[in-house]
């Protein structure tokens, strides 16, 4: 798999790799993987992105520091929900600390194709939920004294 | 296509250095005039002659380059007092729209008192909302927004409601650019002054399609950017009533507002200086009196007309696919084609255009208020002018069919 460097991409044709990945990036958002709530979750975050209206909410149950189960529910462009669906694909077995470590390049390459300067926020805005849902668990459980496990969070995951 | 004929499309396009060019290998069909129009040779070349031959600062050097920048910068507002049936006194140079409608919004609310109430559209661009949200709030005044009729008209009736005595100021977009609904401005202003309130015509989107008479539209102050008209970026105009003018504090202070400064006062030049501080933007106002020549040699009426064929062209064409919906109002309408895809996003369907080398915006064009108001987050907006063909929209309505055929709707 190309690893695509986000200042290189972009505004091109596509070679006949990319051509599968695209396709790839539409069955994704016409048929996006592990989407839901979980009412009881572990991390439940949700980022938009005000320019576009690209709108991402997780849910990600930790075990033992091992994510066993994330849901999302979400409404944008086929670049950010499709990152998302294949970004889900990924979360379930690995450890906080895995997550951590997913990079910007890890997401480009799982999309697979150049997607332009100009839409790197929507390819990435799955990964800054995850990430920034990730750190205000962690930054909550250092402060807090009760944990913060299974904190009930919207029944319908319905978008504010 | 008459007007085809009187307009000679192809020759003026070739005026425009950068629409020869491909994009992604196709021919570059720049439809994204509402955000900013490309510039005619004789534009650049008149900012390009002003920085190789007359170079200096305005209205302070006793020499002659100084005499020549000066009066290319006065000319420059003759020309666009001439443009818009104004009086040279009346026009002043502000960075672009923005900046004039924040200048009304400061310098007027000065004048304003708690419960005070200020009449916008439900259509407004951000810029025609966000100062007067801000003023409010530091005034405490009232905002109020006059609805739009089901056919995306500005409802007259609701406007004859809202604005009352209490209405200090009404303003609205003279053409939206979102919708390209025309508002109706000289009902709105007879309604404004019925009632003892200003009105502000913000006319972003109007100037660079349509003849514009401030005096006609009786107005008191009305706001335009230079580069939306195929002049450059930074610089925009302010036209108010000169006995308003007068009467009004300046916006920004500094060098060439000012007539005398003491050590415990000041007081300030004449108009229109008093509401220009600082080396103003020169070459730019170069550039923007090119462009206003450019544009009388065409023709605002050829303009208008040949954008309204156009225009009418484009809607039928759109409206004829299926799973596109087009906003705004039939008939009568600006050269903006707002539209949505059934099953694509407005950023994919611009991504997929482009690659057909058609630039189009998608988003929410900063109206994010109508945008909730129709129920969605953003649009296809496909905006028009007179290099523009009716090959263009049959390009972008194949590309739109493609696009389709990508996602499979």
């Amino acid at each position: 798999m190309t690893i695509i460097d986000p200042m290189q991409i972009g505004d091109r044709e596509l070679t006949e790799e990319e051509e599968i990945y695209k396709e790839n990036i539409l069955d994704h958002y016409k048929h996006p993987r592990n989407t839901g709530t979980l009412p009881e979750c572990t991390v439940h975050h949700h980022e938009h992105n005000p320019l576009c209206g690209d709108r991402i909410e997780i849910f990600l149950t930790f075990t033992d520091e091992t994510c066993t189960d994330a849901k999302f529910v979400g409404q944008g462009c086929a670049i950010s929900q499709a990152s998302m669906s294949m970004l889900s694909e990924q979360l379930k077995g690995k450890t906080v600390d895995d997550i951590k470590r997913i990079t910007s390049d890890d997401i480009l390459s799982l999309l697979g194709i150049p997607v332009g300067i100009v839409r790197i926020k929507c390819a990435l805005l799955s990964l800054k939920t995850v990430h920034v849902g990730i750190s205000h668990w962690e930054n909550f459980t250092n402060s807090a004294t009760t944990s913060p496990h299974s904190v009930k969070f919207t029944e319908t995951g319905e978008l504010p | 296509m008459i007007f085809q004929q009187t307009l000679h499309v192809e020759q003026l396009k070739s005026d425009f250095p950068i629409l020869a060019q491909q994009v992604h290998g196709k021919p570059l069909v720049y439809l994204d005039n509402g955000a900013t129009t490309q510039k005619p040779r004789r534009v650049i070349e008149a900012m390009n002659t002003y920085y190789h031959e007359y170079n200096a600062n305005v209205h302070r050097g006793l020499y002659n380059l100084s005499a020549q920048a000066t009066h290319a910068y006065e000319e420059s507002h003759r020309k666009v007092a001439e443009f818009i049936g104004a009086s040279f006194e009346e026009v002043i140079f502000t960075k672009g729209t923005t900046e004039s409608l924040n200048l009304l919004a400061y310098s007027l609310g000065n004048t304003l008192q708690p419960g005070d109430e200020i009449v916008l559209t439900q259509l407004e661009h951000h810029s025609n909302i966000v100062p007067w949200q801000q003023l409010a709030k530091r005034k405490g005044l009232v905002l109020k927004y006059i609805k739009l009729t089901p056919d995306f008209h500005i409802d007259l009736a609701h406007a004859r409601e809202i604005v009352t005595p209490r209405t200090k100021i009404v303003s609205v977009a003279h053409a939206s650019n979102v919708l390209g609904t025309i508002a109706p401005v000289k009902e709105l202003a007879r309604i404004a002054h019925d009632n003892g309130a200003l009105f502000i015509v913000d006319g972003a989107q109007s100037v660079p399609h349509m003849p514009i008479n401030v005096r006609e539209i009786d107005c008191d102050f009305f706001a335009f950017s230079g580069h939306k008209m195929y002049g450059p970026t930074g610089i925009g105009v302010l036209y108010g009533k000169r006995h308003l003018l007068e009467r009004m504090d300046p916006f920004l202070f500094g060098g060439d507002m000012i007539r005398e400064v003491h050590f415990t006062h000041s007081t300030w030049n004449d108009l229109p200086w008093k509401f220009e501080a600082g080396t103003p933007n020169i070459a730019e106002a170069v550039g923007l009196a090119a462009a206003i020549d450019y544009l009388t040699g065409v023709g605002m009426r050829h303009v208008q007309e040949y954008e309204a064929d156009l225009t009418a062209y484009a809607h039928q064409k759109l409206s004829s696919l299926k799973g596109i919906t087009v906003l705004g109002p039939k008939g009568a309408r600006g050269s903006v084609l707002s539209f949505t895809i059934d099953g694509i996003h407005p950023h994919d369907a611009s991504t997929l255009l482009d690659r057909e080398g058609i630039a189009v915006r998608g988003g929410h064009h900063c109206a994010m208020p109508l945008m909730g108001l129709l129920g969605i987050t953003g649009t296809v907006r496909a905006s028009l002018s007179f290099y523009n063909t009716h090959e263009d929209i049959d390009k972008l309505a194949a590309a739109i069919i493609k696009a389709q055929e990508v996602f499979g709707v």
